[in-house]
């Protein structure tokens, strides 16, 4: 049985949403980049709508109304620097830990942070967020970044030999595949753990190389306009491990 | 193809402090010339929208004070998953709030593009040792307790738009949303098969078990006014293959709207697109049985970064109908 894939009933009754902890704790200081949460009256329920509401209130007093030239001129055009490709997991957010303020990245969150590589039969979805990243707002870099204990690689880890199968999860995280052999293949006496991080890791390197199966990509790379990134963030540790990737694409030659 | 990997810090459960000269709580991210392009995308959304019935109450934080406009529970529209659903005027009374601030503080340090070769391994370098020291280690037993699981009540779907990240503008922290961001917040219907949104979806429901699903659009979507503005004999594309997931929206906002321009059938047809992401949402047999079971409930939401709004509505699952349509209710305004 997976620990972190299905979600450990036991540990998610204790673990309380950081949000609903730091509203009580009169001492926090918000994240500079997001806004000073303020305490919220005290509650016994979650009220979903009080919570976003509270969000949104907490933004548009710290921030939007503290800056009102740089967010007017967001409205009329966004020109971010980054694509960046990030896993859905509610504890990875690159907004969070990487200090993003809106305007600055476009982002696309999947499971695992995933990119396929180029289809034109199907994954739209993925396709159609680096074709507007690329050719519409023009990003210079495109970042993907994989995370600790994620749930999409141990399902992968996990497939075949799993008790249930999910159809669009195992069609979406076998994207991944390759990376999984090449690690298993090189690492024949790792424990699941260390294979756990290892395909995390590749992973992201897989996503890489997919990205150049794209044509606007290859030829953003060629020509030196596009930069490809891949980092980790353990959160286990409290670390970030960032990969630039070189790519020597040399100019097609006749014969 | 040569790959370098760089090992950022190895920093072990200690204070960082003795290992990099770090400045105090003060810092701010590293500074990186901005320039921002003076050429405007196009004329603002115009549109206004007035609800039909609706009170306010005003509530006082800090000294400012914000008002909220709420709709009383009435039945406005009906969403109906297989025929095209009553045009949904939404109507929301635009009441002056008077909180713009001018400070003299300095607008924020953005990354943005620029000629002079930013290094961007150092700016994300500098950026996540500030969440390191100021967030990180500060609150170090809850994300010691968070790297065991996560147990969001949220799963946000949003658009990838950079201006509209949900942690951003909603102020999700580390642990509770679950999010999929894609071009123009789209879900679609279970009839499709597989693709990256769905693929979050059957995760977030069957396995994380999120209470609540919020797709939440905004104003001046590029998704959305390319979905409006494709046509048939265009070459195909990705952007194309997507967006026509919201194809349904498109003809509800032609066919109610023609008397309005461009601008504003987009901005129609960005709010019909999260009714029909809804309704999309019922087309998976897991997630309708939840809704039914009271296991879970399902949001829409839209953000206005033009004048910094949020209009908020809950689908209303005991109203099924035997044409399936399904009524909304607790919408509410923020502003």
């Amino acid at each position: 049985m997976s620990k972190y894939f299905k979600g450990d009933a036991a540990a998610s009754k204790q673990v309380s949403s950081i949000g609903d902890e730091l509203d009580k704790d009169k001492n926090y200081v918000g994240h500079k980049n997001i806004t000073t949460l303020q305490a919220t009256p005290q509650s016994s329920t979650f009220d979903p709508i009080e919570r976003i509401k509270y969000g949104f209130k907490c933004f548009k007093i710290d921030e939007f109304n503290k800056h009102p030239d740089y967010y007017s001129k967001l409205a009329e055009k966004q020109e971010p620097k980054f694509l960046i490709f990030a896993c859905s997991d509610s504890r990875v957010s690159p907004t969070n830990i990487l200090n993003l303020r809106p305007g600055e990245a476009f982002m696309a969150r999947n499971i695992a942070n995933m990119v396929p590589a180029f289809n034109q039969l199907k994954q739209a979805g993925v396709g159609a967020i680096i074709e507007y990243a690329i050719v519409a707002l023009k990003v210079e870099v495109i970042f993907v970044i994989g995370h600790s204990r994620c749930g999409g690689i141990e399902r992968l880890l996990s497939l075949p030999n799993v008790d249930t199968s999910f159809d669009f999860i195992d069609d979406w995280v076998s994207i991944g595949q390759p990376a999984k052999a090449k690690v298993i293949a090189q690492n024949p006496c790792a424990s699941d753990e260390e294979l756990f991080t290892l395909i995390e890791k590749e992973s992201v390197m897989n996503s890489l190389v997919n990205l150049l199966s794209y044509p606007y990509v290859r030829t953003g790379v060629a020509d030196k306009k596009l930069k490809l990134m891949g980092g980790h963030y353990d959160f286990v540790n409290g670390n970030f491990q960032i990969m630039e990737v070189d790519y020597d694409i040399k100019p097609t030659i006749d014969i | 193809m040569r790959l370098a990997s760089r090992l950022v810090h190895s920093l072990q459960k200690q204070p960082f402090l003795h290992t990099i000269a770090v400045e105090t709580n003060q810092q701010k991210p590293l500074l990186i010339s901005s320039i921002m392009a003076q050429s405007l995308l196009g004329s603002s959304p115009a549109y206004r929208s007035n609800f039909l019935k609706s009170s306010a109450s005003t509530s006082t934080i800090s000294g400012s004070k914000l008002k909220f406009s709420e709709i009383e529970q009435t039945k406005l529209g009906f969403l109906r998953s297989s025929k095209s659903s009553l045009a949904l005027r939404l109507k929301a009374s635009r009441e002056g709030v008077g909180l713009v601030q001018e400070t003299k503080e300095n607008p924020p340090k953005l990354i943005t593009k620029s000629d002079d070769g930013i290094d961007s391994f150092a700016e994300m370098k500098h950026r996540f040792l500030s969440f390191k020291q100021q967030i990180y280690l500060e609150n170090l037993e809850r994300y010691q307790s968070l790297a065991e699981a996560q147990a969001p009540k949220f799963m946000v779907i949003s658009c990838a738009d950079s201006r509209v990240c949900p942690s951003y503008i909603l102020g999700f922290q580390p642990g509770e949303a679950f999010v999929v961001r894609n071009v123009a917040n789209l879900v679609p219907p279970f009839e499709n098969g597989p693709c990256e949104t769905n693929a979050a979806l059957e995760f977030s429901v069957n396995t994380l078990e999120v209470e609540n699903i919020l797709v939440t659009g905004h104003s001046c979507c590029g998704g959305i006014r390319a979905l409006m503005s494709m046509e048939d004999e265009e070459k195909s594309s990705f952007i194309k293959n997507w967006v026509i997931v919201g194809k349904e929206a498109r003809s509800n906002t032609k066919a109610t709207t023609f008397n309005l321009s461009f601008d504003q059938q987009c901005t129609h047809c960005e709010k019909e697109s999260i009714n029909n992401s809804l309704m999309n949402l019922l087309t998976y047999p897991w997630v309708k049985e939840r809704v039914a079971k009271g296991l879970l409930s399902i949001h829409g939401g839209y953000y206005n970064f033009v004048d910094c709004t949020y209009e908020k509505w809950t689908l209303d699952s005991s109203s099924e109908q035997e044409t399936s349509g399904y009524a909304i209710k607790n919408r509410e305004f923020w502003s």
